[in-house]
């Protein structure tokens, strides 16, 4: 896989305060990346640091194949960082003509791009007078100039109205959907459940976790169930090899699996012992959950 | 060059308050040519400021200068502004992300700097020289084209203080605190030259004031007044004779070449440094 971005020992501080502690990590084209943390767990900070507008206190890391500088390399990135910053003096299309002077590309483009916000129709109106929707909305078109090779995005929804989360989730998975690579940095579990494949778990700093959001702890997930026999039905888990902690808790089992094991043949087994169903269902811990348990446990 | 001065041209040419400073200033250096229009016509006293020699050449070009130079203060504010409203609209941060280095952004706003600099130079030469030759006594072209130096004087003048200003801009971050600073710091050298002046003699303060920033840029032109005709005239019937040096001096130049690339690179190191 091609490399777009390798971070290695990357160490950030703060005076006395450790930002970014030791934090390796590479990020491969085509994947669309989450870094998780809680507020102040180091992701603004890394991506600064990535960025160009944050000094590192050691280690390195360098975009693409490390032979370009970081400042050429960012203009084939595209990236909006917390707030949208523009000229307020300067309507839409003038802000995103200078942006096309700063990368050095075609003006052509600042049209085909607000068009895909939906802006068009509020090109020449000043920056200062946009909704924060607006303007969230405008550093999206501002970050897709260039057709970027990598698209990151710190906190995209931070301040939005449901509506203003909703049209900015709705842009993201049409530009994932078209095979660009995104770095969404959030705090919002849901919302980078809902896009990213892969994901970086900070905690004050340090790495917790890097690789496939589903193989971020090991788990076979669990069952709901529910049945007439319930206290039976308790017993045979217990007394079965795969399942490990069963819970009952308005009368709805939750039993969770130490092996794989399909819901159909499941189904079928409990069906032979005289079990019938009124409900099953096979879940995997969301995001939010395995998050937690990874928190928590180190 | 031609891109990052175009990016700096992008962003000042949409700015209502640059604009009006900018056409202000200009509008102000061509009202140096007002000065011609001085005249009492009191009965037996005639005076016709124009008529007084100050658009003689070649001293048209030393006075001229000299008063240009005063309004350079509209352009400065524009220049501060320029600085620190990147800061303040964090706009700067956002050039940075889009891929402009630190040493371009640097470069884009000297760049412009220079580009004001010389746009002010040739105004002052090209009204300068209409003045001159509707009011000049001498027009041979050898006279007209001596003591040219004051103009370079000028350019260097203007890209010192403005050099200063941007460094001030990128150092207080706001453009209110950076023009008081200014003015503080006219202050301090002021306070600096009494000091020195009080402990030891004159021309020891002079020698040593020579080498700070803002006196630097002022010796370069110095006050034509006491070299008109007229003046020396009127202290000669009083018995007093100026013995004034009016040249501009290579070395004076140099200081103030040097205090330039100082404020860049001060500016550019602080840029650096710092993270926002």
């Amino acid at each position: 896989m091609e490399p777009i971005l390798t971070i290695n020992n990357l160490t950030k501080k703060f005076g006395y305060l450790t930002a970014v502690k030791d934090l390796s990590f590479t990020i491969n084209k085509g994947n669309v990346y989450g870094i998780l943390g809680p507020n102040g767990s180091g992701k603004s900070t890394t991506l600064g640091i990535v960025l160009n507008v944050v000094n590192k206190t050691s280690g390195d890391f360098h975009w693409f194949d490390g032979k370009t500088s970081t400042h050429n390399a960012l203009k084939k990135v595209g990236a909006i960082i917390e707030r949208p910053n523009f000229y307020p003096y300067m309507t839409a299309y003038q802000n995103l003509k200078l942006v096309c002077q700063i990368k050095e590309v075609d003006y052509s483009k600042i049209e085909e791009k607000l068009e895909i916000v939906e802006l068009l129709d509020r090109k020449d109106s000043k920056f200062s007078t946009f909704s924060l929707g607006m303007k969230q909305r405008l550093a999206i078109a501002s970050a897709l100039l260039n057709d970027p090779e990598i698209l990151i995005l710190d906190e995209p929804t931070n301040g939005l109205d449901p509506k203003g989360i909703h049209q900015i989730r709705e842009i993201i998975k049409e530009i994932a959907s078209n095979g660009t690579t995104i770095l969404l940095a959030s705090h919002l579990l849901d919302e980078v459940e809902k896009v990213c494949t892969h994901v970086v778990v900070l905690r004050k700093g340090e790495k917790l976790y890097s690789g496939r959001v589903d193989e971020m702890i090991s788990s076979y997930g669990f069952f709901e169930l529910k049945c007439d026999k319930q206290d039976e039905l308790v017993t045979f888990l217990e007394s079965h090899g795969s399942f490990g902690t069963v819970k009952v808790k308005d009368r709805l089992i939750t039993a969770f699996l130490n092996e794989p094991l399909e819901s159909a043949s499941f189904n079928k087994l409990l069906f032979e012992q005289g079990f019938v169903l009124s409900h099953l269902v096979q879940r995997k811990e969301s995001l939010e959950e395995q998050f937690l348990t990874l928190t928590n446990n180190k | 060059m031609y891109r990052l001065l175009n990016i700096e041209f992008q962003k000042l040419k949409h700015s209502r308050a640059s604009k009006i400073l900018i056409i202000t200033y200009f509008v102000l250096l061509t009202s140096i040519a007002l000065i011609a229009a001085i005249k009492f016509d009191i009965g037996p006293i005639k005076f016709h400021l124009a008529e007084m020699g100050i658009f003689n050449f070649p001293y048209i070009w030393h006075f001229n200068s000299y008063i240009a130079a005063i309004f350079k203060l509209f352009l400065a504010i524009v220049i501060v502004s320029m600085m620190a409203n990147e800061y303040s609209n964090k706009t700067l941060k956002q050039n940075l992300i889009d891929g402009l280095s630190k040493k371009e952004f640097i470069l884009s706003k000297f760049y412009t700097v220079i580009v004001f600099a010389l746009i002010s130079t040739v105004f002052l030469f090209v009204v300068s020289m209409i003045l001159g030759l509707c009011f000049s006594n001498y027009t041979e072209l050898s006279i007209i084209f001596s003591d040219m130096e004051f103009l370079l004087a000028f350019f260097i003048k203007l890209v010192g203080f403005f050099s200063f200003c941007l460094f001030l801009g990128i150092l207080v971050k706001r453009s209110a605190f950076a023009l008081g600073f200014l003015f503080v710091w006219q202050f301090i050298e002021g306070i600096a030259f009494g000091i020195l002046r009080w402990k030891t003699d004159a021309e020891t303060a002079t020698s040593v004031m020579q080498f700070f920033p803002l006196n630097s840029m002022s010796n370069l032109i110095k006050q034509p007044f006491s070299r008109l005709s007229a003046v020396q005239s009127v202290a000669n019937q009083v018995g007093e004779k100026f013995d004034f040096d009016y040249a501009v001096h290579w070395y004076e130049i140099a200081i103030v070449l040097a205090w330039t690339a100082i404020f860049i690179v001060l500016s550019y190191r602080l840029l650096k440094m710092r993270d926002l």
